[in-house]
């Protein structure tokens, strides 16, 4: 095994440990921290793929900004095992059905689909910092700006949500 | 890379092993004489001795404090979580420790015929790598704070991390400034053109204003220091912890101001390049060790300043602090940044 196979399955351990961690704890700030964790190590994977850019603003943007929002939110609430209500059965049925559902989709959809190997070498240097400004700025501008359009609208609608 | 046999390249990683042994121990010794430092900069600005009784001039000071920190009783509250406990002060000490992998610490050394560079990781994501650790500085502030399960750490913690939040927009801004003018994000890259042609203080200052400002604000040092806020708030999110825990929030303190003063003489005043290095006419080893003098010697006046407003001036009240945040300083930094970009445009067209 090459020591990029071996980072791989390391990281891969720990993302889908911490994911089944969010989903089995019952505390929320556990979950909270165990999603930071499969954050962290999905933007290992990402250094893997050379995808420099994408890992640092993966880090900045979910576990730097977004994760910590989540963690006020649970914090300032106190939710604990106790006082947290107990869900209706019914609830419960409909919530296994749906999401057993849902992954039926997801593993035939999958079982089709025809995924290519993926190019790990290091000579694919498009998630570099550069490259990806230059794609971003010629190629793709539209999208680029329209996406700019609606974040800026977003955060207008926040402030303006707020002062209310 | 085949499959089958582990290719690594040993001499590369003991390399990196030492020269990241040698960063990390030079970090805990500086942060370590910062805590003597602080205490004789306090006491020649209020006309007194400062600690002088362990050691000559009392230089075993910070040797006696480690030895007592380690030494007093340990105290976990009975309804805290234990392990957010104890991971809380472990975060804070690795986010402040994180950050050194990317500064440039001198030039290339050539040790026996090998050309070795003093920096551990020469990414060309340095300055953002430094914000998203920035980012996850927050989390040993708020773990800690909401582990110990008191409402008082717990507001302690929430003004803390809303702090080290608001502060770091501002931060990021100031750097976009400064990305626009070196073209590069790698900070080996903005040394070199630093070393080539002018400080960036001289073409950034309100840039390099607003980032040192933001630096105090993100180290929790005065007039920021409201997460601790000792004299009026009787402790921050640090309220329940005692003995080595407290010691590493505290400490964590220190490596900060040394680690974002390594980076503000990196980012703004040169970093290991000091005015006519390459006409002096040394060789290559030579100019690399006096460059890493220059940067320590830069890198101290920075710890100076830090200790000196710290003693100079009051505390900030923590709408002020929001306002001067969110009303001044994104504002002054937007319009830097927008600055900056016409004059680049200016000189091209």
């Amino acid at each position: 095994m090459g020591i990029e196979q071996i980072i791989f399955i390391v990281l891969s351990a720990i993302a889908i440990a911490a994911a089944l961690g969010v989903i089995l704890s019952k505390n929320p700030v556990n979950s909270v921290l165990c999603m930071i964790t499969c954050f962290v190590a999905i933007a290992g994977h990402y250094i893997m793929l050379n995808a420099q850019f994408l890992f640092v603003v993966h880090l900045i943007v979910y576990t730097g900004a977004i994760m910590v929002l989540f963690l006020f939110v649970l914090m300032m609430m106190n939710l604990n095992a106790e006082i947290e209500p107990q869900k209706r059965n019914w609830l419960k049925y409909a919530g296994a059905i749906s999401g057993g559902a849902l992954l039926l989709v997801l593993v035939a959809a999958l079982r089709e689909a025809s995924l290519p190997a993926i190019q790990t070498s290091s000579a694919s240097d498009i998630g570099l910092i550069s490259n990806l400004g230059k794609t971003l700025f010629t190629s793709y501008v539209v999208p680029f700006e329209l996406s700019s359009v609606l974040f800026l609208s977003a955060m207008v609608g926040a402030v303006v949500i707020g002062k209310k | 890379m085949t499959a089958l046999h582990i290719v690594i390249d040993w001499t590369f990683v003991i390399e990196k092993l030492l020269l990241i042994s040698a960063v990390l121990g030079i970090s805990l010794l500086i942060a370590m004489y910062s805590t003597w430092g602080e205490r004789k900069v306090a006491a020649w600005i209020q006309d007194r001795r400062g600690p002088n009784r362990a050691g000559p001039m009392g230089l075993l000071q910070p040797l006696a404090d480690g030895g007592k920190l380690f030494f007093k009783e340990e105290i976990i509250p009975a309804t805290a979580n234990r392990f957010l406990f104890v991971l809380g002060p472990s975060m804070a000490m690795l986010t402040a420790c994180l950050t050194s992998a990317v500064i440039p610490w001198g030039d290339m050394l050539t040790i026996a015929g090998k050309e070795v560079s003093l920096q551990i990781a020469d990414v060309n994501i340095g300055v953002l790598w430094i914000m998203a650790v920035v980012g996850m500085g927050v989390y040993g502030i708020m773990i800690g704070g909401w582990a110990s399960n008191n409402k008082f750490s717990l507001m302690a913690a929430c003004r803390g991390a809303s702090q080290v939040i608001s502060y770091e927009l501002p931060m990021g801004l100031a750097l976009i400034a400064l990305f626009m003018i070196s073209g590069s994000l790698s900070l080996k890259d903005i040394v070199e053109q630093q070393r080539n042609g002018v400080w960036f203080v001289l073409l950034q200052p309100i840039g390099f204003l607003i980032f040192l400002i933001c630096a105090f604000a993100e180290c929790n040092r005065t007039p920021f220091d409201l997460p601790e806020a000792e004299n009026e708030l009787n402790g921050g999110y640090h309220l329940e912890y005692s003995s080595m825990k407290l010691g590493f929030y505290l400490f964590a303190e220190y490596i900060n101001m040394f680690i974002s003063s390594a980076l503000m003489s990196t980012l703004y005043f040169g970093g290991y390049s000091f005015p006519y290095m390459d006409s002096l006419g040394l060789s290559p080893n030579t100019l690399t060790i006096l460059g890493i003098c220059a940067l320590f010697i830069k890198t101290f006046i920075f710890i100076f300043i830090f200790m000196w407003v710290r003693w100079t001036i009051p505390r900030f009240r923590y709408d002020q602090l929001m306002k001067l945040g969110w009303k001044v300083l994104i504002p002054l930094a937007l319009v830097n940044m927008l600055a900056t970009g016409a004059v680049i445009l200016f000189r091209q067209g």
